[in-house]
């Protein structure tokens, strides 16, 4: 192939941290905020939405020669709503009570803004071993992203991780952090924190180069 | 129609509006309340376009659910019995749902795009352009599950009423929380905003604070239901 895109390693360690699906693009903003308060249920969600990545991404770079331009979009949501309909049967038959907790968010998966991208950015331009770690890639980044606003919101919320007490009894929890309004703030206030973070090292970086 | 009706249909439309708001409580619709929150007008013509598809989409899906999809629907059943299957079973397709939603929602935004087109050229221009981005927009796809879920229930059948009163006051919902960004982002533009908040961080502390206020008025669909009962009494 002439046009030389990022390889299939790049593609899986930009999908992680220089891409990430939450922090840099802001994209499959309803679970992120949705599914959060606590580490579990987050968990159950990134499984569940990097098997309908992965499996779509799969099937998009397969049939990607058949694709008529003006159906593509269709014709991915159709086949990811397959995949979460699958995801969202083996939720209910063998994790009932999980399947209830995450409610509608399981089938909202289909208009998951991740997921579409990627099957209309890349895997319908790219070879299947490509795509396979674009998806694993962005899922992993997917799950990071929840997995640290989970972790906020559960410490402080009430004072555990992954159901297990951490903080000390008098811990007084923050019960707003479990309500919408938490997930908001957190999310505003990690991604404040990621982009000064970023300005101080890209300012260290030029101040290093300008001394060298 | 009764009077418990009227306010079931009220109840609905204030506690998707408002108290259980679309984008502030259920988070979705997030990503155009993000994205195309920067000026009032067009943030309103956003809201306007979902609204007017959430409505269409709530009408077709609450059609597709009652005849076909839920279970014990008439269409299906009548086919089994036809086909010579067993009186005593239950036909249930509820498992299509998701395929079958997200094609009426693909399929309306396209036809409502057309029609826009063609015949009302003012209002194409004025939300038009957001039109093929709807189709991706969670709002829509939730309130077909919500209509899925009432229906699934035999003791809440949701008639037509109750399911369109939902996409409208979803709909509603969502132009009041986009609309009420805009006019704030609009504001932030020109203060001046820690630097690493500025865009999205800020936008979603905002947010955050609007969930807040929306948070206030928990309760309030229990007084409407007094509130009716006293004025028609």
């Amino acid at each position: 192939m002439t046009l030389t895109g990022p390889t299939a390693g790049e593609r899986f360690i930009n999908g992680i941290l220089p891409e990430n699906p939450v922090y840099r693009q802001l994209l499959g903003m309803c679970p992120t905020l949705a599914v959060t308060g606590a580490m579990k249920p987050a968990l159950t969600m990134v499984a569940a939405t990097a098997f309908a990545l992965v499996s779509a991404n799969l099937i998009t770079s397969l049939i990607r020669h058949l694709l008529k331009p003006h159906l593509r979009i269709l014709v991915f949501t159709l086949t990811i709503a397959t995949f979460v309909t699958i995801a969202d049967r083996f939720l209910a038959a063998y994790l009932y009570s999980m399947s209830k907790v995450l409610g509608p968010y399981v089938p909202l998966i289909i208009v998951n803004c991740l997921i579409i991208s990627r099957c209309e950015v890349c895997s319908s331009k790219q070879s299947l071993g490509i795509a396979l770690a674009d998806g694993v890639g962005m899922s992993l980044g997917f799950g990071l992203g929840l997995a640290s606003i989970a972790t906020v919101r559960e410490l402080l919320g009430s004072g555990s991780w992954f159901g297990i007490p951490v903080l000390p009894a008098a811990w007084p929890d923050w019960g707003i952090m479990l309500l919408p309004p938490g997930a908001f703030l957190v999310l505003g206030l990690l991604l404040a924190t990621i982009e000064w973070v970023g300005r101080v090292r890209g300012a260290k970086k030029r101040a290093r180069e300008t001394s060298a | 129609m009764t009077m418990d009706s009227i306010t079931l249909l009220i109840q609905i439309f204030v506690s998707a509006a408002i108290i259980n708001n679309f984008v502030l409580h259920y988070f979705v619709g997030i990503c155009p309340f993000l994205g195309v929150s920067r000026r009032v007008d067009t943030a309103f013509g956003m809201g306007c376009a979902v609204t007017f598809v959430i409505s269409i989409a709530s009408l077709l899906s609450w059609t597709l659910t009652y005849y076909i999809l839920r279970p014990g629907a008439p269409l299906p059943a009548w086919l089994w019995r036809v086909a010579g299957g067993a009186e005593s079973v239950t036909v249930d397709l509820s498992v299509l749902s998701y395929i079958v939603y997200i094609f009426v929602i693909a399929a309306s935004v396209q036809f409502v795009e057309m029609y826009v087109r063609r015949f009302s050229p003012k209002l194409y221009k004025s939300f038009g352009v957001f039109l093929p981005l709807i189709t991706t927009n969670c709002a829509i796809l939730f309130t077909c599950l919500e209509i899925l879920k009432q229906l699934q229930d035999p003791m809440r059948l949701w008639g037509l009423a109750e399911a369109l009163t939902l996409g409208l006051g979803g709909g509603a919902g969502f132009t009041l929380a986009i609309t009420v960004m805009a006019g704030i982002r609009e504001e932030l533009e020109l203060r001046d905003v820690p630097r690493p908040l500025r865009g999205a961080g800020i936008t979603l502390i905002v947010a955050g604070i609007l969930a807040m206020a929306c948070m206030g008025f928990a309760g309030v669909d229990k007084s409407i239901e007094t509130t009716v009962q006293y004025l028609l009494h």
